[in-house]
């Protein structure tokens, strides 16, 4: 028996284990720079613009101090709830449908769609609802944005919705179909209602990353400097406002741009929150 | 009830397939009212496939299909008229694993039957009334509006029996229904069976030879997709007319 060898071998097996351990880490630190570089630059630039009067006011035109992007969250809350009214029904029924007959040819081509669908750019979904809505319309609108808004929406509610509804036990199905409950009723009041928790995630979700869409907005919704609620209109939205203040050449505008990105964040922030704090509820109730 | 009672369920020749696999081979059958008929066979003899061939469930399988008849109070139950959903009303199922929905509360799961086939009663009497031929009112009777998943495993299977019996079926199909329970709660199905066999024709699948005997009038042993013997369950225990259903009863395989 020679143990040198081995000992030798042991001890390089150690190093290399050590190096990759060491390069892991290296990698997360990098990763996170990013992240946190971010959080940080809007904090401390936009910490100070905050106020009252800033969530509840309208813009002031440049020079004039104060002012707000009160219109600005409102037709953000408005487009975002637009899209809802579209994409929910949609996405959810489409995902409901995959996963009940989405089996069979169409299923596969369904599933491909919106595969595809999620992975195009927002800025060409833009344009798409600029040709759907703008142009037959001859103006811009809040409903040309909520078009383009929940056509991002679609595709990712309809897939987790479809995996979402394949977690529900196929017992539950059979129990509801030996009562003689019709196939269409047991998918909406039994099998949609017992995944619901998890498709309440999954909205959460798609609000968040539709209320931080810029591109398919700027020839949709457009911009508007005053309060409007109506769908034929055009309509403010934070991420319009942060766009138009950061390209323009006032020191002023762009601190208003750093804490209309504040605001920004801190909503994706809660409802990321709030959706991780729904899912995890659910998994400590289901086991 | 005439001196000579007709069957309830009469079975005729039935085959049942998934794709191109023969999972019941031409089973002639009969299930005598407010009789207990326990299935029994070994693993994948088809005691399952069988039970779901009684209520239509079988065909929800993909590909899964059937041939022969199968008559429920002298009405084929496969003709083209029959609409399944209405069938399953009439022949309620029990499962193996407790299932009750767990969105709802105790009342609501009784109620799911009547409630989502939009028949308009008084819940609340027909749900006192399933929970009590179901043994288990006295137990919930105070805690109706709890979920349902807050019951034991044995009362939520007692449940899962009150939600079939509220809709009111003739018939009640069990598949293993204390296999997944402990020895005092399938105790209390079983009590509960023979209850239950005073207004229902009930079928039951069963691993538990015991049970068998215990719960049923009459016993059909399957074996490989046939039916090898069906007779009274003294008889089928006691004196077989098969050597296959003598070796299984008496523990030699299976």
């Amino acid at each position: 028996m020679s143990s040198a060898p081995i000992s030798k071998r042991y001890i390089a097996r150690r190093a290399v284990n050590l190096t990759m351990t060491l390069l892991c880490g290296a990698a997360v630190l990098i990763a996170l720079i990013p992240l946190i570089s971010v959080f940080w630059l809007v904090l401390s630039n936009g910490i100070a613009g905050l106020s009252w009067s800033f969530f509840t006011a309208l813009p002031t035109p440049v020079g004039e101090p104060g002012g707000g992007v009160g219109n600005g969250i409102v037709g953000t809350l408005y487009l975002v709830g637009l899209a809802c009214l579209i994409g929910l029904p949609v996405g959810i029924g489409t995902g409901l449908f995959l996963a009940e007959r989405g089996d069979g040819q169409i299923g596969n081509a369904v599933r491909f769609v919106a595969e595809v669908l999620s992975g195009v750019p927002s800025i060409v979904i833009g344009i798409v609802a600029y040709g759907l809505v703008v142009m037959p319309m001859h103006r811009f609108s809040a409903l040309a944005g909520g078009v383009a808004l929940s056509l991002l929406m679609i595709p990712t509610l309809a897939r987790t919705t479809e995996e979402m509804v394949r977690l529900v036990p196929r017992a539950l199905r059979e129990a509801a179909l030996a009562l003689g409950v019709p196939q269409w009723k047991t998918s909406l009041r039994v099998v949609l209602r017992t995944a619901l928790g998890g498709i309440v995630t999954a909205i959460l979700l798609a609000i968040s990353r539709a209320a931080g869409e810029t591109a398919p907005l700027l020839f949709t919704s457009l911009n508007n400097q005053y309060w409007n609620l109506q769908p034929d209109q055009p309509t403010a939205s934070l991420t319009v406002q942060i766009f138009n203040y950061a390209i323009s050449p006032y020191e002023d505008w762009h601190r208003k741009a750093w804490s209309a990105a504040l605001v920004l964040l801190l909503f994706v922030m809660l409802t990321n929150l709030v959706s991780r704090f729904l899912a995890r509820n659910r998994l400590q109730r289901a086991r | 009830m005439t001196a000579e009672p007709q069957a309830q369920i009469a079975v005729r020749k039935l085959s049942a397939f998934f794709r191109t696999t023969r999972a019941l081979k031409d089973v002639n059958l009969d299930a005598l009212p407010r009789n207990v008929l326990a299935v029994i066979g070994p693993s994948g003899c088809g005691k399952s496939t069988f039970l779901r061939c009684l209520n239509r469930m079988h065909e929800l399988v993909p590909g899964a299909t059937i041939s022969g008849q199968v008559l429920i109070d002298g009405e084929d139950i496969y003709a083209r008229e029959i609409d399944p959903v209405l069938l399953r009303r009439r022949v309620g199922m029990v499962f193996q694993r407790p299932n009750p929905f767990p969105t709802m509360s105790v009342f609501e799961n009784v109620a799911s039957g009547l409630k989502l086939n939009g028949i308009r009663t008084r819940y609340a009497d027909q749900v006192e009334k399933s929970l009590k031929r179901a043994a288990l009112w006295d137990e919930v009777k105070d805690r109706l509006g709890e979920s349902a998943l807050s019951l034991s495993g044995g009362q939520q299977q007692r449940l899962c029996i009150a939600r079939a019996l509220a809709v009111e079926p003739e018939v009640l199909l069990m598949d293993e229904p204390a296999s997944a329970l402990d020895p005092i709660a399938t105790a209390r199905i079983e009590e509960l069976i023979r209850e239950l066999r005073e207004r229902y024709t009930i079928v039951i699948v069963t691993h538990n030879m015991q049970q068998a005997a215990r719960v049923s009038d009459w016993t059909a042993f399957f074996y490989m997709g046939e039916l090898v013997e069906c007779g009274r369950t003294e008889q089928v225990f006691t004196n077989p007319k098969e050597s296959r259903t003598e070796d299984y009863v008496t523990g030699k395989f299976g």
